[in-house]
């Protein structure tokens, strides 16, 4: 009972994120390349009830923003301005589910204010607005990436696991291959094979196919591991003796016995996954400017004059922390489930 | 013991071999060569392609180009660094061996801190130390590598305790022990940083390794006679869960290669991570290739090093034989 509700409140943050950042348009105030000229570097925006002269207002809201005098993007509270935050206000269009075109967002402020959760980049661009939709790239890269990367672990296992000899030999070779090298190393050496200036669209693929394609190794070995095993078994032997076609032996008895490995397997990868991610883009090799993710918004905190004025910089890079500790705690319940043994993690 | 380690050099031995096969066909399955470009230049004939190609032995089959590149390889030659203008063995390897000197004692210290630490969480812990545990050691692996060390930046950007970047300060007095304190103070952010980011993993398998041993009969045994319970967690309960861990600490110089990668890059550090970052972005190849080369090499060395202590550590493989 206990592991149920625990799981269901890993379940829980991971669909909340999910959902949220799919419907990233809709919970961001902003667009995601909205840059706002006049206020780059702004600090994150606080929300007040209590205004300057000591007055407490029912509604909440922001204070405007101007530059100190003499200084360049250093900003101090405007204590004559004051815009009240708004729920569902008009604002900039976007596109849900590629179909639905609106402009409703869930907040923002009265115009002319601006409200920055979490401040805004050297061009003026909402960092929380980027936040959310960067979500779009690294959460998904991570899930497709460790879906391919299992799905493929899947039929090489089953392959070499159901025919043995000489499929068997050399598909274990090649998984051992991937494995003797380093995840990261390999992952960077087929890069470096691929196109560097690429959309954002097609660097997304590019890193799903990538990550996806260096790393099935060990879930392959672990397949095969469980169908050897099955193989053995007596409603196995029944089934190929009353001819079962190797399509059918797959499908009906091989695939729900491996079911539980692989999911395990899944689980474990997918914050692996988007770690790679994140890194890559960070590294410039994975989804660029202007479209955001969890990696790429971190970069320009790598410069050195960034990082020690505008702190808020870093706070994107905390984004990825609830969301992986959810699929870590999800992870550990699985492999403590029946039938799956403790994997690595490394 | 020499028959067993024979078969294990023999079995890295030809690992490596199927690497090098695996990068060089990966290499060669890009579309075009070096001079595929010059196809393009009006100014340049056909038949002078054709001789360059000739020339460069690009117009050999693949098997040969591989066995010529092999060849070479062993000789120690990894190619030429078209960016730096030098050789790539000459250009890599101070540079690994500046990443050894930061990640080879950063990994000891964290199976250091994860032997003790996670020995006694799993010997001493109760109901709410093992959910603190699990949850503190889930945030560590949580926490993005990148983020830790752009926070360790800002860090030594604001208190001015350690410096910044790279190996080395300018204007150190000579002699061994400034340049060791220099040193030093160099290593100490990276290395938490590395430590930070690698110890959870290990911290996380030690503890389900002995939590799995402390249920077996021999444990409970050992319990029930009253044996002190440091001694019980230490002496016998560590060697039982020897084996799995020894396996793993081969495979945690993969981890290593991971975590010093990020590390170096945000942090500075003149190691391989750097300058295969820079290599990737120049389309250097060959300095890229022998990266990755190089790190396959230290990792099959680890499991090496691992089924040695394995040897050494369980009679059971020695009666094998």
């Amino acid at each position: 009972m206990k592991r149920y509700s625990r799981s269901m409140v890993s379940a829980f943050v991971l669909l909340a994120f999910h959902g949220v950042v799919l419907l990233a348009g809709f919970f961001a105030p902003y667009g995601y390349a909205t840059q706002y000229r006049a206020l780059p570097h702004a600090p994150p925006s606080l929300i007040h009830f209590v205004d300057c002269s000591g007055r407490a207002h029912f509604r909440p809201f922001v204070f405007g923003l101007k530059e100190q005098e003499g200084t360049f993007s250093q900003y101090e509270r405007d204590c004559e301005t004051r815009y009240a935050v708004r729920f569902f206000p008009r604002g900039d269009g976007y596109t849900l589910f590629g179909f639905l075109n609106t402009d409703v967002h869930l907040f923002g402020v009265d115009e002319p204010g601006r409200i920055f959760l979490l401040g805004t980049d050297g061009f003026g661009r909402d960092q929380f607005s980027r936040t959310l939709y960067g979500g779009q790239v690294s959460l998904f890269a991570g899930l497709i990436a460790a879906g391919l990367c299992v799905g493929v672990g899947m039929v090489a296992g089953t392959l070499a696991g159901l025919y043995g000899g000489v499929v068997d030999a050399s598909l274990m070779r090649l998984a051992e291959l991937c494995i003797a090298v380093p995840a990261l190393y390999l992952l960077l050496a087929v890069r470096s094979l691929l196109p560097l200036q690429v959309g954002p669209a097609a660097a997304f693929v590019l890193v799903v196919l990538v990550i996806g394609s260096v790393t099935w190794g060990r879930p392959a070995r672990l397949v095969r591991g469980v169908v050897l095993s099955a193989r053995e078994r007596n409603f196995v032997l029944a089934a190929r003796g009353f001819g079962a076609t190797p399509a059918y032996l797959f499908r009906r008895h091989l695939l729900p016995e491996t079911a539980s490995v692989s999911l395990s397997q899944f689980a474990v990868l997918v914050p692996q996954f988007i770690m790679f991610e994140i890194m890559l883009s960070f590294l410039g090799l994975g989804v660029g400017e202007p479209f955001p993710s969890w990696g790429n918004l971190l970069a320009q905190a790598q410069q050195y004059h960034n990082l020690v004025s505008y702190w808020w910089l870093l706070l994107p890079g905390l984004a990825p922390v609830p969301v992986l500790m959810a699929y870590y705690s999800l992870s550990n319940l699985l492999q403590q489930g029946p039938g799956a043994k403790n994997e690595e993690i490394i | 013991m020499i028959l067993y380690l024979a078969k294990r050099l023999g079995q890295t031995f030809l690992l490596l071999l199927g690497v090098s096969i695996l990068l060089f066909v990966l290499t060669q399955a890009i579309p075009g060569d070096f001079f595929s470009e010059a196809q393009l230049n009006p100014n340049i004939s056909a038949d002078v392609l054709h001789s360059l190609r000739s020339q460069y032995g690009l117009d050999r089959p693949l098997p040969v180009r591989y066995g010529r590149w092999l060849a070479a390889l062993i000789k120690g030659d990894m190619g030429y660094s078209f960016s730096y203008n030098q050789p790539v063995t000459r250009l890599l390897l101070p540079r690994l061996a500046n990443t050894l000197v930061l990640a080879v004692p950063a990994l000891l210290v964290c199976w250091a801190i994860a032997l003790v630490a996670g020995v006694l969480f799993a010997g001493y812990g109760g109901r709410w130390t093992s959910r603190a545990f699990s949850f503190g050691t889930s945030m560590m692996l949580a926490t993005p590598d990148v983020l830790l060390g752009l926070a360790a930046l800002l860090f030594a950007a604001r208190t001015h305790l350690f410096p910044t970047g790279g190996m080395t300060s300018v204007g150190v007095k000579a002699g061994l022990l400034p340049a060791a304190k220099d040193l030093l103070s160099h290593l100490v952010l990276p290395s938490a940083v590395f430590i930070l980011s690698a110890v959870a993993p290990i911290l996380r398998h030690v503890y389900a390794e002995m939590k799995q041993v402390l249920q077996s009969p021999h444990i409970r045994a050992a319990e029930g006679h009253g044996i002190p319970r440091l001694r019980l967690l230490f002496r016998y309960a560590l060697p039982a869960a020897a084996n799995p861990l020894i396996s793993l600490f081969g495979l945690s110089f993969g981890l290593m290669f991971s975590v010093v990668l990020v590390v170096e890059i945000v942090l500075s550090w003149p190691g391989l991570g750097p300058t295969m970052l820079e290599a990737i972005l120049a389309r250097d190849m060959f300095v890229t290739l022998g990266g990755v080369l190089l790190s396959a090499l230290l990792l099959v060395t680890g499991n090496l090093l691992a089924d040695i202590l394995l040897y050494v550590a369980d009679p059971r493989i020695r009666v094998q034989e």
